[in-house]
């Protein structure tokens, strides 16, 4: 059992998500990051699972997509709406949440 | 219905809501239908207050019978509660079917010792299971004892008479229904905490008091200054609430998981709780009062509270409010009654700020030109009484205090707010009001009985209640605090003798205002018929003492104004005034009976209440001992020390020691305050149509024509040197000790007012507002509204907190 080869990838992937978070402009761009993030923790899941030879990691994998998958539904539905006002999805040009 | 006086504040909360959401669209606003609650409470707080004369009192013995009334609780409960008035059970039967009520009730009671059961009535119950937690169970229900109920009709009263207040007080106001409903909300939430039997309950009304104030107090928040003083008055009374939190969780570890006030009151006088854990929880539940009762350090927010409307200042400084404060230490007595220490004499914290505060605020009082300003110290200082009063053993005392004071000061408040509605074009500052006397009979003879009663003079209630606190801080060996309490006497009398005077005497000045330049015409003539007047010829050898000196000078001032100007002069003046006031569009005039009538209703009990506490025996069936005793209290507090043993139905004695001093302060206070106005201040153009002057002249017209007969005949022949002496002695020595006495008052007062409150108390307060505005500023660059850098924040914090689990775990 190669855990640590499991990590490492799972940890690499997860940067690359974190970074795109945190320095792309384009907001699909960013959602398909945390996308990233998402799986390097579903990576994570499953090679616990294996290791304790435990059969949760994976129900909670599997959890993980399902919410996923609604939260990029409603993310894009948000970049769209985003777009039609705007003609743009550049994030840094949005403030709405100063308050 | 003693076990179901939750009504009273659910009927006002009921109020609350309808005003709240219905109001705008019912007639007139809706105010009536906070009329009609509070009018119920009134009633049926007198039908409690009957009940409770007519609960049969127990036997205090140690609770043996506990098992045989297990279940028979409920229904005795039931009767005596709610048909305590059935002729046919005879006493005995009664006190049998109490003595169950008590015991089935929990309430366990003190031993009696050898001297045999005392007879006093258990308090009425009625507690429910609010939530449970695991072990925990959190209750929360009423507790009813003569002491709330006492409580609940001044607050129903008071509330009462402030509700038909302002009907006319804030007719036409912009917000004339959401005041009826805060209104409403404060009144009920002070229902609420007096009978609370936890502090959890008790908190609760605590809080929402808090807020209503808040809303009071802005009222009219488009002044910025209102709304400063809203806020401040939130966050002060915020900042001791911190302590009060941190007390009331002690109280619940320390004894045993609970909230319940009676229990912890117990454990706490019977041992079952450490002394210092019982001197940390006072203390923090102290901050509490001191931040809720205006005491020493937090007072300040109180007299920025007059920014509200007058009838709400009235509320919070009678009924509700501050009164909290003093309420909530009357309440918890048993534990700071051991946590200061207070059996074992000697000051402690309570009587130490009490004492600071009510010399310190009677101070203040004398340099305020506001009418309600003054009047708001006044309730700071006498407030530092009750504290006083009860941090030195005076339980009954200064709960009595507060009863009286509750009266006699929404009668005040109400009266300047009549003052300021119909005769100073709604202002408050006194140098706009003088000679109302006349023009507002109503209100000067119901102001006049409310500040006999706040100066203490019997047979006025101040007097009563005052007395009793005094006494005890000498008999209980307090010096400090009965030295304190003496001088605070006296300047109470010598500022609200300001008050009165430069108010309802003299002419009124309301036109200075209005016309500046008959104003000083008028001034400066009478500056000349002053000075005209002491020009005249020594009347030396009457001033033997001062007082008598004092009123000596009143006379020759007007003596020789008619000397001079003649007394057609003293009458064309008066004319001459009456006319400005037709010509001026809206002179001064009475208020109408909706102002009025609140007035007279709460003039009569600041006149007579003190008969409740009557020293000298007879009053039996309503006396106000019948509603402070309370089981604990009498048994462990009245063993604790032989000199509380005098107090045995927490009645002191009557000393005549305590009370004639008491007097002598009161009315030299008010010498030493007329004779400064009087004396050589005739710059204020009061001192020619000093009418009280004229009466006392008349009154004493015999003895000045003696005394023009002794001056003349018999001391004629050796005048020269010796009235010449006398005469200079008047002049400089006994005038000179008149004039440094007040002119030191107000110097320190000055000061106090000007370094110590403003810079020093006010520095703090402000100072801890602006960090928490600065931090604030640094905050708030945070805020760019870019979700990514939310983001960054986020994982950064997320990655320091992974750090320190990988680094400490």
């Amino acid at each position: 059992m190669m855990l640590n080869q499991f990590l490492i990838l799972s940890a690499f992937l997860f940067c690359t998500g974190a970074y795109g978070v945190l320095a792309r402009k384009n907001a699909v761009l960013v959602l398909m990051s945390i996308e990233l993030m998402i799986n390097a923790v579903n990576m994570n899941l499953i090679a616990f699972s294996l290791r304790n030879d435990n059969v949760a990691g994976q129900v909670f994998a599997l959890f993980a997509i399902a919410v996923a998958a609604a939260e990029v539904g409603v993310g894009l539905a948000i970049v769209l709406l985003i777009y039609r006002n705007r003609r743009n999805i550049d994030i840094s040009d949005i403030a709405e949440m100063k308050g | 219905m003693l076990a179901n006086m939750w009504v009273l504040p659910a009927l006002m909360v009921a109020a609350f809501v309808i005003i709240l959401f219905f109001g705008k669209k019912l007639p007139q606003g809706g105010w009536w239908v906070g009329q009609l609650a509070i009018t119920a409470c009134f009633v049926l707080s007198i039908v409690g207050g009957m009940q409770w004369q007519n609960t049969p009192r127990v036997a205090v013995v140690q609770h043996s019978v506990e098992g045989v009334v297990a279940g028979e609780g409920a229904s005795a409960e039931g009767v005596t509660a709610d048909t305590p008035a059935e002729g046919e059970v005879t006493a005995e039967a009664r006190a049998v079917v109490g003595n169950k009520i008590a015991v089935a009730r929990g309430y366990s009671i003190a031993a009696a010792e050898e001297e045999g059961p005392a007879m006093l009535r258990a308090p009425v119950r009625n507690i429910t299971t609010w939530f449970t937690d695991g072990n925990v169970n959190v209750t929360v229900g009423t507790h009813v004892d003569g002491f709330a109920l006492a409580m609940l009709f001044v607050v129903c009263f008071i509330s009462f008479c402030v509700h038909v207040f302002s009907r006319e007080y804030l007719r036409g106001d912009i917000r004339f229904t959401h005041y009826y409903a805060s209104l409403a909300l404060f009144t009920g939430a002070m229902l609420w905490m007096v009978q609370s039997a936890t502090t959890l309950g008790l908190l609760f009304g605590w809080e929402m008091m808090g807020l209503c104030s808040f809303l009071l107090i802005g009222h009219w928040w488009e002044d910025q200054n209102n709304t400063n003083a809203a806020l401040k008055a939130f966050f002060t009374t915020r900042t001791g609430d911190i302590g009060l939190l941190i007390g009331i969780i002690i109280l619940f570890f320390a004894s045993g998981q609970t909230f319940d006030i009676a229990k912890t009151n117990e454990l706490a006088l019977n041992g079952g709780i450490s002394q210092s854990t019982l001197l940390l929880a006072a203390v923090c539940l102290f901050c509490g009062v001191v931040g809720k009762s205006a005491q020493f350090p937090l007072h300040t927010w109180l007299p920025d509270a007059m920014a509200g409307p007058t009838p709400a200042s009235s509320l919070i400084h009678a009924a509700t409010m501050v009164v909290a404060g003093v309420y909530l230490v009357g309440r918890m007595y048993g534990v700071f009654f051991k946590g200061f220490s207070i059996a074992a004499g000697g000051m402690n914290l309570g009587a130490w700020v009490g004492s600071i505060t009510l010399v310190m605020a009677a101070l203040l009082a004398f340099v305020q030109t506001d009418i309600k300003k003054v009047l708001a110290y006044s309730t700071v200082s006498q407030l530092g009484y009750m504290i006083m009063g009860l941090s030195v053993g005076s339980w009954a005392g200064a709960l009595f205090h507060l009863f009286t004071h509750a009266f006699f000061k929404a009668l005040l408040f109400q009266g300047a707010g009549s003052i300021a509605h119909s005769g100073s074009h709604h202002s408050f500052e006194m140098d706009r009001m003088g000679g109302l006397r006349k023009i507002m009979p109503w209100t000067f003879g119901t102001f006049t009985v409310g500040y006999l009663a706040l100066c203490g003079l019997p047979p006025f209630s101040g007097f009563f209640s005052k007395d009793e606190i005094l006494s005890h801080a000498k008999y209980n060996g307090f010096g400090f605090a009965f030295a304190a309490g003496s001088v605070g006497a006296f300047l109470t009398a010598c500022y609200m003798t300001r008050v009165m005077y430069l108010t309802f005497f003299g002419e009124n000045r309301l036109h200075l205002h209005l016309d500046e330049h008959d104003a000083h015409g008028h001034d400066a003539h009478a500056v000349a018929a002053g000075n005209d007047a002491h020009a005249l010829g020594p009347h030396a050898p009457v001033h033997a003492v001062p007082a008598v000196a004092l009123d000596d000078h009143a006379i020759q001032g007007v003596q020789g104004l008619q000397a001079v100007h003649g007394v057609a002069h003293v009458i064309d003046v008066a004319h001459d005034t009456e006319h400005e006031d037709h010509d001026s569009h809206e002179g001064p005039h009475e208020s109408n009976w909706w102002i009025l009538g609140p007035l007279v209703l709460l003039a009569i009990p600041a006149f007579m209440v003190g008969i409740a506490q009557w020293p000298f025996g007879g009053i039996p069936k309503f006396a106000f001992e019948h509603f402070t005793e309370d089981v604990v209290f009498e048994e462990t507090i009245l063993k604790t020390k032989p000199a509380f043993g005098a107090a045995k139905n927490m009645l002191v004695p009557f000393h005549w020691d305590v009370a004639i001093p008491s007097i002598g302060l009161a009315l030299a206070g008010i010498a030493v305050s007329l004779a400064y106005y009087l004396g050589a201040k005739g710059n204020l153009g009061l001192v020619r149509r000093f009418a009280p002057a004229r009466w006392i002249h008349n009154l004493l017209k015999n003895k000045y024509y003696l005394d023009h007969l002794w001056t003349e005949v018999i001391v004629g022949s050796i005048k020269g040197p010796i009235a010449a002496t006398a005469y200079w002695i008047n002049q400089n020595v006994l005038d000179g000790v008149v004039n440094t006495a007040g002119k030191g008052a107000t110097a320190i007062g000055r000061f106090t007012y000007e370094v110590i409150d403003q810079k020093v108390v006010d520095g703090v307060v402000n100072g801890s507002g602006s960090i928490a505005r600065e931090s604030g500023g640094v905050l708030r660059l945070l805020q760019t509204g870019k979700v990514q850098n939310y983001a960054a924040v986020l994982l950064g914090f997320v990655g320091l907190i992974g750090l320190g689990l990988a680094l400490f775990i």
